[in-house]
């Protein structure tokens, strides 16, 4: 059994005046023990929500919703009352945020942030907890970690800071580690240090680890599996391998596309995907990127399409998916009439059709 | 620390100086003097003369100056024009009561503000919220006189449960040590004086917070909803740390920046605007007795008093910087 079983988890936002805003919409998703998992997707695609809600984070406000399931060890996390959900965070589920400097407080040394932690779950207190702080600060990385403890963060750089609320997250050996854009905040070289200290950490102590970003080349180098999120739902679920290998959502294909590749000849652009991450509010029935789709076909407006459960652990929400090179097309899905070929020099048209479709409605 | 203390300390002299020139040339710049308050309209040209002769003000204004100048630096405030006595015997005698009545106004409004300001944003939208923003924009309009009297009426005077008036009821014995009458009370071990000087300051001192009061309320108010969005306040949350130690270590102390800022203004505003409230509960404070030398042109008492004032608030807002760097060690002073 999973450690962590999401199951059709949603996160709604209703004003009073407004439309209701469907933030996460039947995310499902799972996590086994020491299993390193990848959420990715553009800003606004659900990912952040998803872990906040199942970690019991969201901002306390009248009209937000969260339905589905989260099972972790067999507990239902969103079931629980406030008293035994800060009792499982911390200790057996932690997160690393995206903004180390914003994520610690500015009026605290380093060193009470670290032992607050170990004093609320496993104990400890005065000595011990400090002794505890500077080997769990050695531990990340952070040198002369005596003298830092009593530092503030201001007075730590970029790189020291997130190796810091590392410090903090595993200072009880969670199973569970949620990282969300652990990197986005910090230079290229510090980002490569934290992704190999997280990889470092997960593997000598068997803790699962959530990555969220939106950085495809975070994923490459970490993790087993990889959920690709749009639009608040997840859109493919694949291995590392098969998913860079042999993309299957036309979404997926289009977020490999816009990697810059050195190897690339010189001149030759980058392949974006036309138009933007849809506006959450608006909900038509069919398939959410069908607007921005290269492969759209009449199929994808209508109903949302179903999850397609394919070889070797892969699944995807598309009624015309990339084909596998060297495979033939499946047959069911072949491409109709209507469809546009995925290639660079299309890339606006889909936009266009998307646009006179609307004109027209 | 010690060096920045030092220097805001010297810095003291320069403000002083330049004060005590405006001040001089303002007081002496207002329509009548001292004479015609003594003398009233029956004085002859002659009398006033011999008055301001008396006194020392026929003199050039620069004279006068280079006076109060030598007296100051020795401490010495000169003489009351009114009452005849030592400027400084009675400031010893009566600010005492005053700084008391401030120090009780703000016990009350830190005491009452910022837990109330920290509630009404835990319950952003709700009731006490509501409640208390109202209540807050109460509490600044309304007269502070007026509510005095009000309190007065209803707490004093109907229900007997506070003294009207004073600083001590009567019948108590109290040994004089410091003319603070809580201090003597606590020094002597005497505790029903203690007590019933305590009890004196109650009512006063409520129609005193309430600006204070009203203020703290929303700046903590404000200042607590900005620092629960905070990122590290999530960062605390999901290390799964109970709510009250969030609420004390992450919350409130980073919320507490600008609340010791206005405290700070608050407070040297208060010694100088109890007047008002010591006239209705006749308090024996500095405050009557400023009052009536203003319009006697009582000017060694004038002086005297904005400039322990000024002095006053220097170093209540030195305080604030230093209790400042001791919450936020980003501003930590060198």
């Amino acid at each position: 059994m999973a450690l962590l079983e999401v199951d059709d988890l949603s996160v709604t936002f209703a004003r009073r005046g407004q439309r209701t805003v469907h933030a996460v919409d039947g995310v499902s998703f799972s996590v086994d023990a020491g299993e390193v998992v990848g959420l990715v997707g553009e800003s606004g695609c659900g990912k952040s929500v998803t872990s906040l809600a199942i970690m019991g984070l969201l901002p306390k406000q009248p009209g937000l919703r969260v339905g589905g399931k989260a099972v972790f060890d067999g507990t239902d996390l969103l079931q629980l009352d406030d008293r035994s959900r800060r009792d499982i965070r911390g200790r057996d589920i932690a997160m690393i945020f995206q903004d180390p400097l914003s994520s610690l407080n500015p009026v605290i040394p380093i060193g009470l942030q670290v032992t607050e932690v170990l004093t609320r779950h496993r104990g400890m207190k005065g000595e011990a907890a400090a002794k505890e702080a500077a080997e769990l600060l050695d531990r990340v990385g952070i040198p002369d970690p005596r003298r830092r403890l009593k530092e503030y963060p201001h007075q730590l750089s970029g790189g020291m800071r997130q190796r810091a609320l590392i410090a903090m997250a595993v200072a009880c050996r969670p199973r569970l580690l949620i990282a969300d854009e652990p990197t986005t905040a910090l230079d290229v070289t510090i980002q490569a240090q934290i992704l190999e200290l997280l990889k470092e950490l997960v593997r000598d102590s068997g803790t699962a680890l959530v990555m969220i970003t939106h950085d495809l080349g975070v994923v490459a180098g970490m993790c087993d599996t990889i959920n690709v999120l749009y639009a608040g739902r997840v859109v493919e679920t694949a291995r590392r391998r098969p998913l860079f290998a042999a993309p299957r959502h036309p979404y997926t294909v289009g977020l490999l596309g816009s990697i810059p590749r050195l190897d690339s000849g010189r001149g030759e652009r980058l392949t974006p995907i036309p138009g933007s991450v849809r506006d959450l509010l608006p909900w038509p029935d069919g398939c959410a990127f069908a607007p921005r789709c290269t492969r759209r076909v009449d199929d994808c407006v209508g109903a949302p399409p179903e999850l397609v459960l394919a070889h070797d652990d892969r699944s995807y929400r598309c009624v015309n998916p990339a084909p596998v090179p060297g495979r033939e097309p499946d047959s069911a899905f072949a491409p109709q009439t209507g469809a546009v070929a995925a290639g660079a020099s299309d890339a606006a048209a889909p936009a266009e059709a998307a646009s006179r479709e609307e004109e027209s409605a | 620390m010690f060096r920045f203390i030092v220097r805001r300390l010297l810095q003291l002299i320069p403000t002083l100086f330049g004060l005590s020139i405006l001040l001089f040339i303002w007081l002496r710049r207002l329509p009548g003097g001292p004479e015609t308050a003594i003398l009233g309209e029956r004085g002859t040209p002659e009398m006033r003369a011999a008055i301001r002769r008396n006194l020392g003000l026929d003199e050039p204004i620069l004279v006068q100056y280079g006076r109060f100048m030598r007296r100051m630096l020795q401490l010495d405030l000169g003489t009351s024009i009114s009452t005849k006595r030592e400027v400084t015997t009675e400031f010893l005698q009566r600010f005492p009561g005053t700084v008391e009545l401030t120090v009780m106004a703000m016990v009350i409004a830190i005491g009452v503000g910022i837990p109330l300001g920290y509630l009404a944003a835990r319950r952003r939208g709700r009731f006490l919220d509501h409640a208390s923003v109202a209540g807050s924009l109460i509490g600044i309009c309304i007269p502070v006189f007026f509510l005095a009297y009000v309190l007065k009426a209803i707490f004093a005077e109907s229900l007997g449960w506070f003294p009207s008036s004073g600083r001590q009821d009567p019948t108590i014995e109290a040994t004089r040590v410091t003319n603070f009458f809580v201090l003597d009370g606590l020094l002597t071990r005497e505790w029903d004086a203690a007590a019933d000087a305590i009890w004196h300051l109650v009512l006063p001192g409520i129609a005193l917070a309430s600006i204070p009061l009203a203020i703290i309320v929303r700046i903590t108010r404000a200042s607590v909803l900005e620092v629960l969005g905070e990122d590290f306040v999530r960062t605390a949350e999901a290390k799964g740390l109970t709510e009250s130690t969030v609420r004390r270590r992450h919350v409130l102390r980073n919320a507490m920046l600008p609340v010791a800022t206005s405290i700070g203004l608050l407070t040297g505003g208060l010694l100088s605007g109890a007047v008002l409230t010591e006239t209705v509960f006749a308090f024996s404070g500095i405050g009557a007795f400023v009052a009536d030398s203003i319009s006697q042109r009582d000017y060694p008492v004038l002086m005297g008093f904005i400039m322990i004032i000024a002095v006053m608030y220097v170093l209540v807002n030195l305080l604030v910087d230093v209790s400042y760097s001791i919450i936020d060690p980003r501003v930590r002073v060198r």
